[in-house]
């Protein structure tokens, strides 16, 4: 008897965990079906690319967030570090500086940014939600500043710079390319090495993790430093995009990528999280988006149903 | 470590090799110039507003509805919620969709470019509304002519308080367009039939507008009149003179707001310099029926302005 109960109860764990990698897979397929039932040109070739270039911004600072909410942290930042960065690189390349170089210096400005909190929430032992809501309005106070409030545009007209944001590789996208190699890199560094795991520990339990001898303030150090980077990555692409760094850009953008782990099945607990799940999660908010203005529905209702797809993520998700 | 640098090297060379087929947004196809012919009950027109939460685009986007509607033309609508790139995205969705025409209201005149080059490639016709756009072709741009508003708000202080009377400006946002243009209209006439005292930014904020007053009270007396750039710095000016106890101070405002509109009816704000939004929408979409049965189009129309008093 007893047997028995045990493995029912190891088919139902496998199948709920099963369940929890396939969930939000399944939620995508099932949305595609639907919007391509509405309107066929959802499904046209073209529009599938200028959705994975829509999806790539929110992807790459999804990518990022994942990271740090399996820390059990959260970062609020991500939208005024994409405008901070990204104006700064603009200034740099108004002076004058190669592209490839102002892009590099771009992604460190966002590492640092990123570093930043991390010292602030570990050293300062603040609250990851304070400590980066507070650098949030700091960086976004920062950008007003250095532009003046006004958007920095006509800083280069570069084919490298241009290809960042608006490029065609193979007919693909170029941020969509990035995209592709951030997710590679990233899911690697989080499924593959010991960084990863020791992320995965400091989210379980941040006590048991220091005992096994984890230095937790280094591994969150590079979490958050990833998070600034990932930001910076996406605010180089909106720069490149739109031909100049807005003061405003970014503005809100922390809380589509949060949805988007969320939706991905991430536990905002900490401790447990994919990568692949952020993806998928950031593909259905960009199908919905997408999707929704395809077939003509109102802004207002479009916000509504962003929410209530946030919500059925949750409760599936506890459901496990 | 070797795992990450194996992939990164793979990248590398992938990117490296990749080099010959990189090409750019808005270069990669070539679809005739030439529009067809469509009468408006065929038509689809794609609506790109800045943001539906201001009142004044709201007014905007029923003016291209009604209009629309009249004829049989249907019209998709996308919100930028003021997001430059949530601009962009919604504009792509629109020329996936194949509308016939774009009217696009942009939330910033440089980083809209992109979106209507991407139009141009795929043959889509573009009419901005309200603000410009700094590259790409565009059919024409339907907005207010501030210059001639400027000029309306001087001309009515004239005959309010008589020539050579003491007046003050408040100005907008520095830089802005609509601050230059109201700015230059105003001095048009004011340098020759008025006597303007101080001219300061607000930013065209109400609780600015409050304080740059305060300020200009205290620096001068005997001010018969206020030119405001909008009607939010008017509103906080009007509180500012009311607190000093002074009242035969004329203020005129700018937009025609509902809140102005309320104001001049209580008798506290004389008048404001009403733009038309819903007109503008209205004439948006005839300059698109124009264009396709292929009448000339001027590259810009002006909505009409109408000086509103408490009469």
């Amino acid at each position: 008897m007893e047997a028995k109960s045990k493995s029912i109860a190891q088919t139902k764990a496998k199948r709920s965990e099963l369940f929890r990698k396939l969930g939000p897979l399944i939620a995508l397929i099932v949305l595609v079906t639907v919007v391509t039932f509405l309107n066929t040109n959802f499904i046209s070739p073209t529009n599938l690319l200028n959705l994975l270039r829509q999806v790539s911004v929110n992807a790459l600072i999804a990518f990022g967030m994942t990271f740090v909410i399996i820390t059990g942290g959260i970062d609020l930042s991500v939208g005024s570090t994409l405008a901070l960065s990204g104006a700064l690189t603009a200034g740099i390349l108004a002076a004058g500086v190669p592209p490839v170089v102002a892009i590099f210096a771009g992604l460190l400005i966002g590492a640092a940014l990123g570093l930043l909190n991390g010292i602030v929430i570990t050293k300062g032992k603040v609250a990851p939600f304070i400590a980066t809501l507070a650098t949030m309005t700091i960086f976004r106070g920062l950008t007003l500043v250095y532009t003046e409030g006004n958007p920095i545009t006509g800083f280069s007209d570069d084919f490298t710079f241009l290809f960042f944001g608006r490029g065609y590789l193979f007919g693909i996208p170029f941020p969509v390319v990035l995209m592709a190699i951030a997710f590679g890199i990233l899911f690697v560094l989080l499924h593959k090495m010991t960084f990863g795991r020791k992320t995965f520990a400091i989210g379980g339990n941040e006590n048991a993790s220091y005992i096994a001898g984890i230095k937790s303030d280094r591994v969150k150090y590079t979490v958050y430093a990833i998070s600034g980077m990932m930001s910076a990555l996406a605010g180089l692409i909106l720069t490149s995009r739109l031909n100049s760094a807005q003061p405003t850009a970014g503005t809100a953008y922390e809380l589509d990528a949060i949805a988007a782990v969320v939706i991905g099945g991430t536990s905002l607990a900490g401790g447990k999280g994919r990568i692949v799940g952020t993806l998928i999660g950031a593909l259905i908010i960009g199908t919905l988006n997408n999707g929704l203005n395809l077939l003509g529905v109102s802004s207002f209702y479009q916000q509504v149903v962003r929410g209530i797809v946030i919500i059925i993520a949750v409760l599936l998700d506890r459901k496990k | 470590m070797k795992k990450l640098f194996g992939l990164l090297t793979i990248f590398t060379m992938f990117l490296l090799g990749a080099c010959g087929s990189a090409t750019l947004e808005g270069e990669q196809s070539d679809e005739s110039e030439k529009v067809a012919e469509i009468s408006p009950d065929e038509m689809t027109i794609g609506l790109s507003i800045s943001t539906l939460n201001n009142p004044f685009f709201g007014q905007l986007q029923e003016g291209v509805e009604d209009k629309a509607e009249e004829n049989g033309t249907t019209v998709r609508t996308v919100d930028a919620q003021d997001d430059t790139a949530t601009q962009i995205n919604g504009i792509d969705d629109l020329i996936q969709q194949g509308v016939d025409v774009l009217l696009i209201n942009p939330v910033d005149s440089d980083a809209i470019t992109p979106a209507i080059e991407s139009a141009n490639a795929a043959g889509i016709p573009v009419i901005t509304l309200d603000r410009s756009s700094e590259g790409g072709e565009v059919v024409t741009l339907i907005a207010s002519d501030n210059v001639q508003g400027g000029e309306m708000a001087a001309e009515h202080i004239v005959e309010l308080v008589g020539e050579n009377a003491k007046v003050v400006q408040l100005e907008g946002t520095p830089g802005a367009s609509a601050a230059n243009e109201r700015g230059e209209g105003f001095n048009n006439v004011a340098n020759e039939k008025l006597d303007i005292v101080d001219s300061q930014s607000a930013n065209f904020s109400r609780s600015e507008g409050l304080t740059v007053m305060e300020n200009l009270l205290q620096s001068n007396s005997d001010i018969d009149a206020v030119f405001a750039q909008n009607d939010e710095m008017a509103l906080g000016a009007i509180e500012a003179i009311e607190a000093a106890g002074l009242e035969d101070i004329v203020v005129i405002g700018f937009d025609g707001n509902e809140d102005a509109l309320a104001q001049i009816e209580e008798g506290r704000l004389d008048a404001t310099v009403a733009q038309q939004p819903y007109e503008m929408g209205s004439l948006a979409v005839q300059a698109a029926y124009d264009y396709v049965s292929g009448k000339d189009v001027e590259n810009v129309i002006s909505s009409p302005l109408e000086l509103m008093t408490a009469e």
